[in-house]
């Protein structure tokens, strides 16, 4: 019980999210113990009808008893159903709480709180977690206290036909309470270790069907297959010892009952003989027998699928206790004046025990309207260099302006709609084309979402689209080609006619022709905007007012195309790797 | 009783099969065309191999529920027998009652004994069926050709492995045996009672009618709302999954709000089916066992009105006996009637892995195998046992089986090929090309203009329609499919990593290579530098396909793990393609090394990469449209000088 004092904190997250099912979540319990009392006045009855009734000869008796009998099982109905409506509720009611909770975090999350987390994690959290708590909280509320509560009434029941009898369940119970705890207890450790097998070899599935190319290029089949059969066979084991565990509370338990039993008829016997007990109280003490050491089976599995479902509770209270790492100014700046971005100092790590920081004391003044060309090796930190902008990330030291002021005075929304940037990684969304288009701009008449496809080189395509603007876009973008999702996407940035646009690499799958059109269409439609453009191709920076050279965190060299050949290596470098065959063949975007 | 319904709970908290995305939960009840020939077939695979183990079972089924059943019988006689007379004498002997009970004891004794058995066996029965059954599936897939792959989503491959196999073993483990348990206490039962009282009986069976009928109405209910709680939930989940990868997008363009209502709508139809389907599965339990206590009342009056009248002999004890056993009855029936959706369900996941275990393998027909070979100076190539860095293609003639060896050179030759995926639509069309030994050959072209389908005919993962593939004048058809392969090595844009140490993954290319051999391939390969900047260098554990590593990085990764192979002949498709143009100035020393003395295809949209090649193939639309040096194509000013052109226009 000692993770107790460290989980506490997690429950009361969890359960806070009770809110408004706070009525069927008290009332679930009340039924459940209604409904046990009703059925555990039935052996009474029944044991009078034997006694008064049967043995007497009294019809009568038996009839009236037999009607008590059936109001009380038909109370017991009503119980059940109410137990069943209101767990039922209480249960999806919080299920729907949480999942909305995090969902609404979540969305508040930085970046730098989504990478804490990643999104398939987030995912797991928000759908499966969610369900493991949904099931087990109305197990909880349902038989948690319907098994527990069985036990206790069954007990006193008993106790009240024959004090002398009951020792022989109480001794009963607390040998298998025992018995079970350690079972339990070892069984639970085991079943932990069998899904984390099972968690490896379903990851071993997976990477086989998604490597299958590899696998059958490198003739690796029998390899795999031996070293799969070799992780089933460790977890068939695994398995086995678990539900050894398992399978031997059945007998032990079975074995109890039916010691119980005899023992009851044997002393009970006696009693009857000596006048101590009637038949009846005997019959319905054998009745009880079942109900006790059932309910503390019963209590024993609900124990182990609690401790199960801590990991989600834990996993879930984590997303929701996360701190935002990046908020909203308490009287933010409204209006962004202009597109000149400034860098004072500026160091930037993504966690605080880094050693080397992803940038290093950055310093630079970009005029508005100017276009800015980045470039660099991978892991030069470019992306780390322009998601600062429109404050994707806020820098560790120095600081970051835009027209002029910090970017953490400014409303985080108004300063994201000015600085549009286009994600290396970027994503579409299940729509239309047009809906997509309007991501950038809710309000945008289809004439503007067709001028800004127009700017970004991607009406031509669209139009060609079966059903050209109407045409459906499948999640993640993945019916249309990498160059073709590339400019969508520019065009969704353009939408929301800002007065600084980032192009992170997106234009690396357009064909180098298209790239200069849309670099040449930039120019001249849009001249005011401040344009940053990080490319690997010197075709797509060289014609840029400045160029940046980034490397290893630092600005190695600014300047022109001409400026730079003459006085940066980097430059250079890159420069004649590429010119001894410039750009593309492939990706014509058609 | 009404513990009863946990069972399925549980059964699905237990479920490891984890991950989002799980389409088919419980509830949905499937169509299934012939539930039992399915369930035959189920039964057939398990007694493959434990069919000795099943008849165990059964005989412990038997004798656990007969056990059972006499020591319920006791009370009767317990009462009748023992405590009437007693109660009567005014000298009770204790005797006969302490060993009527120890009597019953023993029978107590074997039926706890026979149950436990029947237990033990089962969890060997069930694991090893499951393990088998894993197995299976594991190699049967892994010997499926590529258009499988293609065919299938791979989210719907992976959930025949975690929630059918899942779903499967509940069924072996619980329903086969509850269903045999079931027939014999229900008829065991029936006869018990019979003897005991035939007019109660008749009550009984009419009140299990009643159960039956309510139930049925009600698990009716549930599992119409279990239906649309599957569609809300793979609504909530879908849009949950999108929203999570596109979390970014969402945040650059302030969307956040608009999903948020966009959610609490779903979210709030997800809320209000789950609730419904709860609630009446939920509703099960309370009707099954308050039917269950106005049976045992109407069985109580009944029953002692019968016993107060003598009638036909019916006692006190009787009653009590009957009492027992008329819960015992109905229990399997209930049992039954609520698990028949997850019955159904695991059937229809049964079906879903006999489907993927019936699809038809790679088919392979060649009998040309690849040997070391020591070939001697006058040309003759003869057959050698050990590592000889030579190969020679084996081939035992059919006609005669007579043998012969001829030289492993990387001569390809592609004799007017035709291909389509499908055979409604032809991609490919009359290719025809030439690689002499060492030669390298590279293809351009726009993206589907069949690059990567040619490559993959060649060590094929696809069969052609028409026309012929040689390579070294053997019909690649005669050639033994792993032979072949392995002496083709590849490099593909999508790198794929395993989990594993990056040692491991360089030595997948060749399971024996030493530790120097791998390090000499990554330096090869130019990824030696990064490597050993990683925390634990070489011994660096790569999980999730690689994730902790750049794209470039990976790239790199997997040209050293084709360099290790060494492979007479490569196969290159965009295997640079994420690697900066700088460090891949530095790898291309390593891929000129590699290439060096091999016959190489490659795929690029980089010049550089291309123009040093032998002959370059333009590909448009599955044709051939121009071919040869760069020079020779930049002179012919055709397609290939209109794009290189084209880029030194712009550039």
């Amino acid at each position: 019980m000692s993770r107790k004092g460290a989980g506490n904190k997690y429950y009361t997250t969890v359960v806070a999210n009770i809110r408004e099912y706070r009525l069927p979540t008290i009332l679930t319990p009340t039924f459940m113990i209604g409904e046990v009392i009703m059925e555990m006045v039935i052996p009474l009855l029944m044991a009078s009808i034997i006694d008064d009734g049967v043995n007497k000869g009294d019809m009568n008796h038996i009839l009236q008893v037999g009607g008590l009998m059936f109001i009380a099982a038909a109370a017991g109905l009503l119980f059940g159903l109410g137990g069943a409506y209101c767990g039922a509720r209480a249960s999806t009611g919080l299920a729907k709480n949480l999942r909305r909770a995090e969902f609404e975090h979540i969305q508040r999350f930085s970046f730098a709180n989504i990478d804490h987390f990643g999104v398939s994690s987030l995912i797991t959290r928000m759908t499966t977690d969610v369900a493991n708590i949904q099931n087990s909280f109305q197990m909880v509320l349902r038989i948690g206290f319907r098994a527990p509560a069985s036990l206790l009434i069954a007990m006193v029941m008993a106790f009240f036909i024959s004090p002398r009898l009951t020792s022989i369940y109480l001794i009963a119970v607390v040998v298998l309470a025992i018995f079970l705890g350690f079972m339990m207890r070892r069984a639970a450790k085991y079943f932990r270790e069998v899904f984390s097998r099972y968690d490896d070899l379903n990851e071993s599935v997976q990477e086989n069907i998604t490597g299958i190319r590899v696998v059958k290029s490198f003739v690796r089949e029998e390899y795999e297959n031996d070293k799969f059969k070799k992780a089933v066979g460790t977890l068939y084991r695994s398995f086995i010892r678990a539900e050894k565990l398992v399978v031997t509370n059945m007998p032990v338990m079975m074995g109890s009952v039916y010691a119980c039993i005899l023992l009851l008829s044997w002393f009970g016997a006696k009693m009857i003989t000596a006048g101590d007990l009637t038949t009846g109280g005997l019959m319905s003490l054998l009745a009880y027998c079942m109900t006790i050491l059932m309910n503390l089976m019963m209590v024993s599995v609900l124990i182990v699928m609690f401790t199960m479902s801590e990991a989600s509770i834990t996993r879930i209270a984590e997303v929701l206790d996360e701190e935002i790492t990046l908020t909203n100014p308490s009287q933010p700046d409204m209006v962004v004046p202009d597109g000149s971005i400034r860098f004072e100092h500026v160091s930037f790590s993504y966690n605080d025990t880094a050693e080397k920081p992803v940038l290093d004391d950055i310093d630079l003044e970009i005029a508005s309207g100017e276009t800015i060309g980045i470039i660099g090796g991978t892991g030069s930190s470019k992306s780390s260099l322009v998601n600062l902008i429109p404050r994707l990330y806020d820098a560790t030291k120095g600081s970051v302006q835009v027209g002029g002021k910090d970017v953490k005075t400014y409303d985080l929304d108004t300063l994201r709609k000015e600085v549009a940037v286009v994600l290396q990684k970027n994503v579409l969304f299940s729509g239309t084309v047009l809906e997509n288009l309007r991501w950038g701009n809710p309000d945008a008449t289809e004439q503007e979402c067709i001028a800004a496809c127009r700017l970004a080189c991607a009406d031509e395509f669209i139009q060609n689209l079966p059903e050209g603007y109407q045409t459906h876009i499948e999640q993640g973008g993945t019916n249309v080609s990498g160059g073709q999702r590339q400019r969508l996407c520019i065009a969704r940035a353009l939408l929301k006619n800002p007065k600084v646009l980032i192009l992170d690499d997106s234009t690396s799958a357009v064909d180098t022709a298209t790239d200069a059109k849309i670099r040449e269409a930039f120019r001249e439609k849009i001249p005011d905007t401040t344009k940053l453009i990080i490319a690997q191709r010197i075709s797509s920076v060289e014609h840029a007012d400045r160029i940046i050279v980034m490397e290893e965190g630092r600005i190695n060299g600014v300047g022109t195309h001409e400026e730079l050949l003459a006085s940066n290596e980097i430059y250079r470098d890159v420069y004649e790797s590429q010119i001894k065959g410039s750009g593309d063949f492939d990706k014509q975007g058609r | 009783m009404a513990e009863k319904e946990n069972n399925q709970s549980t059964g699905t908290m237990r479920g490891p099969g984890r991950g989002p995305g799980r389409g088919r939960v419980m509830g949905q009840r499937p169509k299934l065309e012939h539930p039992w020939k399915l369930f035959g077939r189920v039964l057939g695979y398990v007694m493959k191999r434990y069919k000795l183990h099943f008849i165990v079972v059964l005989c412990c089924i038997v004798v656990s529920v007969l056990a059972n059943l006499r020591g319920t019988l006791f009370t009767r006689t317990l009462i009748d027998s023992y405590i009437m007379p007693l109660l009567k004498s005014s000298d009770p002997d204790f005797g006969p009652l302490a060993a009527a009970i120890g009597r019953v004891a023993i029978f107590y004794a074997v039926g706890v004994l026979a149950s436990f058995i029947q237990n033990l066996i089962m969890v060997y029965v069930t694991q090893g069926t499951m393990r088998d059954l894993r197995t299976d599936l594991f190699t049967h897939m892994e010997s499926l050709p590529i258009s499988y792959f293609d065919m299938h989503q791979h989210g719907d491959i992976m959930s025949v492995y975690t929630n059918d196999v899942d779903t499967l073993r509940q069924m072996v483990s619980q329903s086969i045996t509850q269903v045999f348990n079931a027939c014999i206490t229900v008829v065991s039962t029936l006869s018990a009672m019979i003897m005991l009282s035939w007019p109660l009986t008749l009550l009984s069976l009419f009140m299990v009618g009643v159960t039956m009928f309510a139930t049925s109405k009600a698990a009716g209910a549930s599992g119409k709302y279990f239906v649309a709680q599957q569609q809300h939930l793979g609504k909530v989940n879908g849009f949950v999954e999108e929203m999570m990868k596109g979390l970014k997008v969402v945040k650059v363009f302030s969307h956040e709000e608009i999903n948020q209502n966009t959610f609490d709508a779903l979210n709030e139809d997800l809320y209000e089916s789950a609730d419904k389907a709860i609630r009446y599965s939920n509703a099960l339990g309370p009707l099954n066992a308050q039917i269950g206590n106005v049976s045992y009342v109407l069985c109580a009056i009944m029953g002692g009105a019968l016993a107060l009248k003598g009638f036909g002999g019916f006692t006190l004890g009787g009653l009590a006996a009957y009492l027992t056993l008329n819960r015992s009855f109905a229990m399997p029936i209930n049992q039954i009637s609520t698990q028949l959706n997850s019955i159904v369900m695991a059937l229809a996941g049964a079906d879903r892995i006999f489907k993927l275990l019936d699809e038809k393998s790679e088919s392979d027909n060649g009998y040309v195998t690849l040997v070391n070979a020591k070939i001697d100076t006058d040309g003759t190539v003869t057959e050698s046992a050990q590592k000889t860095g030579q190969w020679a293609w084996k081939h035992t003639h059919q006609a005669d089986g007579t043998t012969d060896y001829r030289a492993l050179t990387g001569k390809i030759v592609m004799d007017h090929v035709d291909f389509g995926y499908v055979p409604e639509k032809e991609v490919l069309h009359d290719i025809t090309l030439f690689a002499e030994p060492g030669q390298k050959i590279a293809f351009v072209g726009s993206t589907g203009a069949g690059k990567t389908t040619i490559t993959n005919l060649i060590n094929r993962f696809y069969d052609i329609d028409d026309g012929k593939i040689r390579y070294d004048d053997i019909n690649v058809n005669k050639i033994r499919k792993s032979d072949l392969r392995r002496s083709l090595g590849m490099v593909l844009q999508d790198t794929h990593l395993f989990t594993g140490t990056v040692m491991d993954n360089i030595r997948y290319g060749k399971l024996d290579a030493t530790d120097e051999e791998v390090i000499e391939a990554a330096k090869l390969a130019g990824a030696d530098g990064f490597i050993r900047q990683l925390k634990d260098g070489y011994q660096t554990k790569l999980s999730g396909d690689g994730g902790n590593l750049s794209q470039g990085q990976r790239q790199l990764l997997s040209i050293a793990r084709a360099a290790i192979a060494d492979p007479p002949a490569l196969i290159l498709d965009e295997a640079t393609s994420s690697i900066d143009t700088r460090t891949e100035r530095i790898v291309s020393e390593g891929m000129d090394a590699l290439m060096k003395g091999r016959t190489t295809f490659v795929i690029a949209h980089r010049l550089s990469t291309v123009r040093n090649a032998d002959c370059i193939m333009v590909l448009e639309n599955g044709r051939i449209i121009e071919r040869g040096t760069h020079d020779d194509l930049i002179a012919q000013k055709g397609k290939y000088y209109q794009l290189y052109t084209g880029n030194q226009i712009t550039a």
